[in-house]
């Protein structure tokens, strides 16, 4: 088809010089019965075809809601540069960078990535990235595993759900143990990691943890007490594992600061489309001690043999190429465009404009907060929230469903991701960005407003 | 120094002045965060770059300029497939409607991408020849992962724990080794047979009730179709073990050989090599699973499902308790899958057929006009990629293969895949893929020509090679020993990690 440019003549001199009538010839090597039934596809479409097809199934997702929906994705605004940028065919046709002589411009970039992240996280080392945060997040897990030569982490219920079920599906296969913290479950810490019970969990002799794994903000938007959670594990002999989101680190306290040893999130925030979940970017830092424990890509500063400064993949060798069956992941990418993404988006809106993304969205989340208190839900927990929280209305499932039909999407009804928690079962849990309007909050408001009177009515 | 040199700047970070550029933002109102408690609040601000558009831009245009890519140049990269990236795909998943759709968006409002996805398995698994197939998995790496740890459910809803060995020959990718530890399996490395096919009875020999699964690329590492694969498939089931073949080759046998109808039982894509996805610098690709019946049921969560009214939705947690569960956040890398269900649809039956004959073609005619340039050590016909040696040339010239890939670039081409596979001395595995014209294929065969013949010449152009790009040969030594990994930007000292 039109992205092969062999005519029937080239066809025909490249049979003539290898010396077979056919291509048929070539695949001799396959035997009869193993050969392939008629490939049964639609015929091939033209570009003009192909791109009506495209459109119209991009035309059948509605994307035109007003959205409170975050729930471990956020849209944020995009600085136009950033799609330009990723546009270069050199960045997005290049493969990984293993000739380094030319590959400088990715090696650089990712160098400057891992900086940038180091700076958000205060962490000394962070990897070229991971397939999204909740890969990054088992990783983690996996990291603190190896370091300690211990089996079993204690993982926080306020970590994404997706998260801490992917880090069940990595530890099931390594045969490792992941035992699940409780939230506390009223009073004014109601909704956080309860404190006493993973001391209870740390404290048994018989079953040593590796590491513990809090998240802050969590899944429900509240902010942790992660400088305790982090003394409890090092006092039991634990790595502490955070996971962070990397715009609210431009205001909330690092994951080096709290004492977390491994810091992993999900960069999308990041000037990285939603595209219904992927690709995303997985987040994976560490302390210098563990640097030959983290998982994927390296890429440090060198020289050249002119003593030119340049950049290099690194400490390969704990990779799956070299090492093989030894190796500390099987993981053979990494995001690198995604990275690249992150890395434009945060040179592009700077540390005083990223600082602008989370307290403005820290404002218009509180601004929800009021309208829908007063719109009659509540929010669900007491405690401090940045720019997502949960809020209580009665048949939740359900209201959000009609308000679907009033061009709101309220956020996430979090029946729908935790079916076995009664406590969530009347609930959503709404998230507000710096693209998030005023004018869209009282939308949401009224129309929630509406639903309820309807309900009590 | 070259043009390209002249391009070598500074970082993000010392283009950097206080105050300059940052985004244009609405200012917060001052007392944001004056409701979060001061012991949550960062005490300083990140030490990120400060940057105006202007120098943002030159910044990466730049560096971007330092890459060789398939858009600027031939890629013959052996086993990593670096075709041409069709631009639709790229326009097509910016789109809106796609790009902007939420991941927990209500199954109502993701029709057009549940569709997508949708028929995308489908034609995935018509093309493997399995009864279905998972798009979570984010690259072929996990795919592998995926598919592994699906073997070892299979085994245990049996009741059959002894399986605790996966059989993987020594051609292999390194991450096929390194996913059955990841599973908790034994990897128990196959000698290859002298032609460099699977050793059938070497296999038979290792094949037992220990054995969980066998890990096959076929087409091979070496580009050679294993003509043995039907009994070897035979084999291990009759052992009571799962037939995984890794599909990061099936772009040389698209309308040839199904790997299902051979009896494989699971096999992972990567469809950044078979089906056009950018590699992007590395990643991000994405690694659909496909699988025979066996497996059926432990496919990871959630699946993509059509109501019999037509309309699509997710599986919904906990709907389907065989799963293994779910290996990454959300349904998968749509971003990445739009791209791949672009191209499928474009090719269609006919265009995919041809991409692997034309795949194949190039790549013996390749061979073919290497023969007395290079080693080449198996002589059959090769499927999308062959190995060249250059054991010979290192034999008479002290000349290592190495110095060949780096002096390529000097000729404006990047260098094969060089070392891999590990079974073959000085290895160069070449890989042309169906979308270079003939023209650029004689020329790359002229360039290894004129290198070999410097190699006896003047081997110390090769030994210093290269010499045009923009950056020469690295001390990746000093690179490991005292690794630099991130920029310090609070003090601009470049301390180094320790070992």
């Amino acid at each position: 088809m039109a992205y092969s440019p062999h005519t029937p003549a080239d066809r025909a001199a490249m049979l003539e010089a290898i010396g077979v009538a056919s291509v048929d010839e070539l695949f001799a090597d396959i035997p009869v019965a193993v050969r392939a039934s008629e490939l049964k596809l639609p015929p091939p479409e033209s570009e003009v075809e192909l791109t009506h097809r495209l459109l119209g199934l991009a035309g059948r997702n509605r994307v035109d809601l007003v959205s409170f929906l975050g729930a471990g994705a956020y849209r944020h605004f995009v600085p136009a540069v950033v799609d330009q940028l990723l546009l270069r065919g050199e960045f997005y046709t290049a493969y990984t960078p293993y000739q380094p002589e030319i590959s400088q411009g990715t090696l650089q970039t990712i160098y400057e990535y891992q900086s940038m992240m180091g700076e958000l996280t205060g962490m000394d080392v962070v990897s070229a990235s991971h397939y999204d945060g909740a890969t990054a997040t088992a990783e983690g897990a996996l990291m603190a595993c190896r370091a300690t030569r211990r089996e079993r982490v204690l993982v926080s219920r306020g970590v994404h759900p997706h998260y801490r079920q992917t880090l069940c599906t990595y530890f099931a296969g390594a045969d490792l143990v992941a035992d699940e913290i409780p939230l506390v479950a009223d009073g004014p810490k109601a909704g956080t990691t309860d404190l006493a019970a993973l001391e209870r969990m740390l404290a048994d002799p018989e079953r040593p943890v590796a590491g513990v794994v809090a998240a802050n903000p969590h899944f429900l938007g509240l902010l942790e007490p992660m400088a305790q959670v982090g003394r409890l594990a090092h006092a039991a002999g634990a790595l502490f594992v955070a996971v962070v989101e990397p715009v609210s680190l431009a205001v909330l306290a690092s994951p080096a600061s709290y004492g977390a040893d491994i810091a992993c999130g999900e960069g999308q925030p990041l000037g990285i489309p939603l595209s219904y979940g992927g690709p995303y970017l997985g987040i994976l830092a560490c302390r210098e001690p563990l640097v030959r424990q983290i998982p994927g890509r390296l890429v440090g500063m060198t020289t050249d043999v002119d003593g030119r400064r340049a950049f290099v993949m690194t400490l390969r060798a704990r990779e799956q190429d070299i090492r093989r069956e030894k190796a500390s992941s099987n993981i053979c990418t990494n995001q690198a465009l995604c990275a690249l993404a992150a890395s434009i988006y945060l040179g592009a809106i700077g540390p005083h404009g990223l600082r602008d993304v989370a307290a403005l969205g820290a404002a218009r989340a509180a601004e929800l907060e009021r309208a829908l208190a007063a719109a009659g839900a509540p929010r669900l927990h007491p405690g401090p929230y940045l720019n997502e929280f949960a809020v209580r209305v009665l048949n939740a499932p359900e209201v959000h469903r009609r308000l679907l039909g009033r061009g709101v999407l309220a956020g996430l009804a979090l029946a729908a991701v935790e079916p076995d928690d009664p406590s969530l079962a009347d609930a959503l849990l709404v998230c507000a960005t710096e693209v998030t309007t005023p004018a869209e909050i009282a939308a949401f408001a009224a129309a929630l407003g509406d639903e309820i009177g309807r309900a009590v009515r | 120094m070259t043009a390209a040199g002249d391009r070598l700047g500074p970082t993000l970070f010392e283009r950097s002045r206080p105050g300059r550029g940052g985004g244009r933002i609405p200012h917060p109102p001052k007392d944001a965060l004056s409701r979060i408690p001061p012991d949550q609040l960062r005490t300083e601000g990140p030490h990120l770059p400060e940057v105006a558009e202007p120098e943002l831009t030159r910044h990466y245009v730049n560096l971007s300029q330092l890459n060789y890519a398939v858009d600027t140049g031939f890629y013959p990269l052996g086993s990593c497939t670096m075709k041409w990236n069709p631009k639709v795909n790229e326009w097509a998943a910016r789109l809106p409607g796609f790009a902007s759709l939420h991941p927990f968006a209500p199954d109502e409002l993701a029709q057009g991408t549940l569709a997508l996805l949708w028929e995308l398995e489908g034609a995935l698994a018509e093309i493997g020849g399995m009864r279905d197939v998972t798009l979570q998995p984010a690259a072929g790496a996990q795919g592998e992962l995926t598919g592994i740890l699906m073997v070892r459910a299979y085994h245990r809803s049996r009741g059959d724990l002894e399986r605790t060995e996966v059989l993987v020959p020594d051609s292999a990718h390194g991450t096929n080794p390194a996913t059955a530890s990841m599973a908790g399996f034994k990897t128990v490395s196959i000698r290859s047979a002298s032609d460099g096919g699977v050793d059938l009875e070497a296999f038979r020999a290792a094949l037992g009730p220990t054995t969980a699964a066998v890990m096959i690329t076929n087409p091979s590492t070496l580009g050679l179709f294993e003509s043995r694969i039907g009994e070897l498939i035979e084999a291990v089931h009759a052992a009571g073990a799962l037939a995984y073949m890794d599909g990061a080759n099936l772009n040389a046998i698209m309308g040839r050989f199904k790997p299902g109808e051979a009896g494989f039982d699971v096999m992972h894509i990567n469809v950044h090599k078979t089906f056009a996805t950018p590699h992007g610098g590395g990643g991000p690709g994405a690694g659909p699973v496909g699988v025979g019946e066996k497996l059926l049921p432990f496919l990871p969560s959630p699946r993509v499902l059509r109501e019999p009214d037509g309309s699509f939705r997710l599986e919904r947690p906990g709907e389907r308790p065989t799963s293994i569960g779910r290996v990454r956040s959300f349904a998968g890398s749509a971003g990445v899958l739009i791209r791949a269900y672009a191209y499928i649809r474009a090719q269609g039956d006919a265009g995919l057929r041809e991409v692997s004959d034309d795949a194949v073609l190039a790549a013996n005619y390749l061979m073919t006009r290497l023969t007395g340039v290079l080693d080449i050590p198996f002589s059959r016909h090769c499927m999308h990629e062959f190995v060249a040696s250059g054991a010979t040339l290192k034999a008479e010239t002290g000349i290592r293969t190495l110095d060949v890939a780096k002096r390529l670039i000097d000729y404006g081409f990047h260098p094969p895949t060089i070392y891999f596979p590990l079974t073959v001395e000085e290895a160069l595995l070449i890989e042309p893929t169906e979308t270079e014209s003939i023209e650029t294929l004689d020329a790359f065969v002229e360039a290894l020509r004129s290198v070999v013949e410097e190699a006896h010449a003047d081997p110390d152009l090769l030994h210093s090679a290269p010499h045009s790009s923009p950056v020469r040969r690295l001390d990746e030594t000093t690179a490991a020993r005292q690794p630099n990994l991130r920029w310090r930007a609070m003090t601009g000292e470049q301390t180094p990690c320790p070992d």
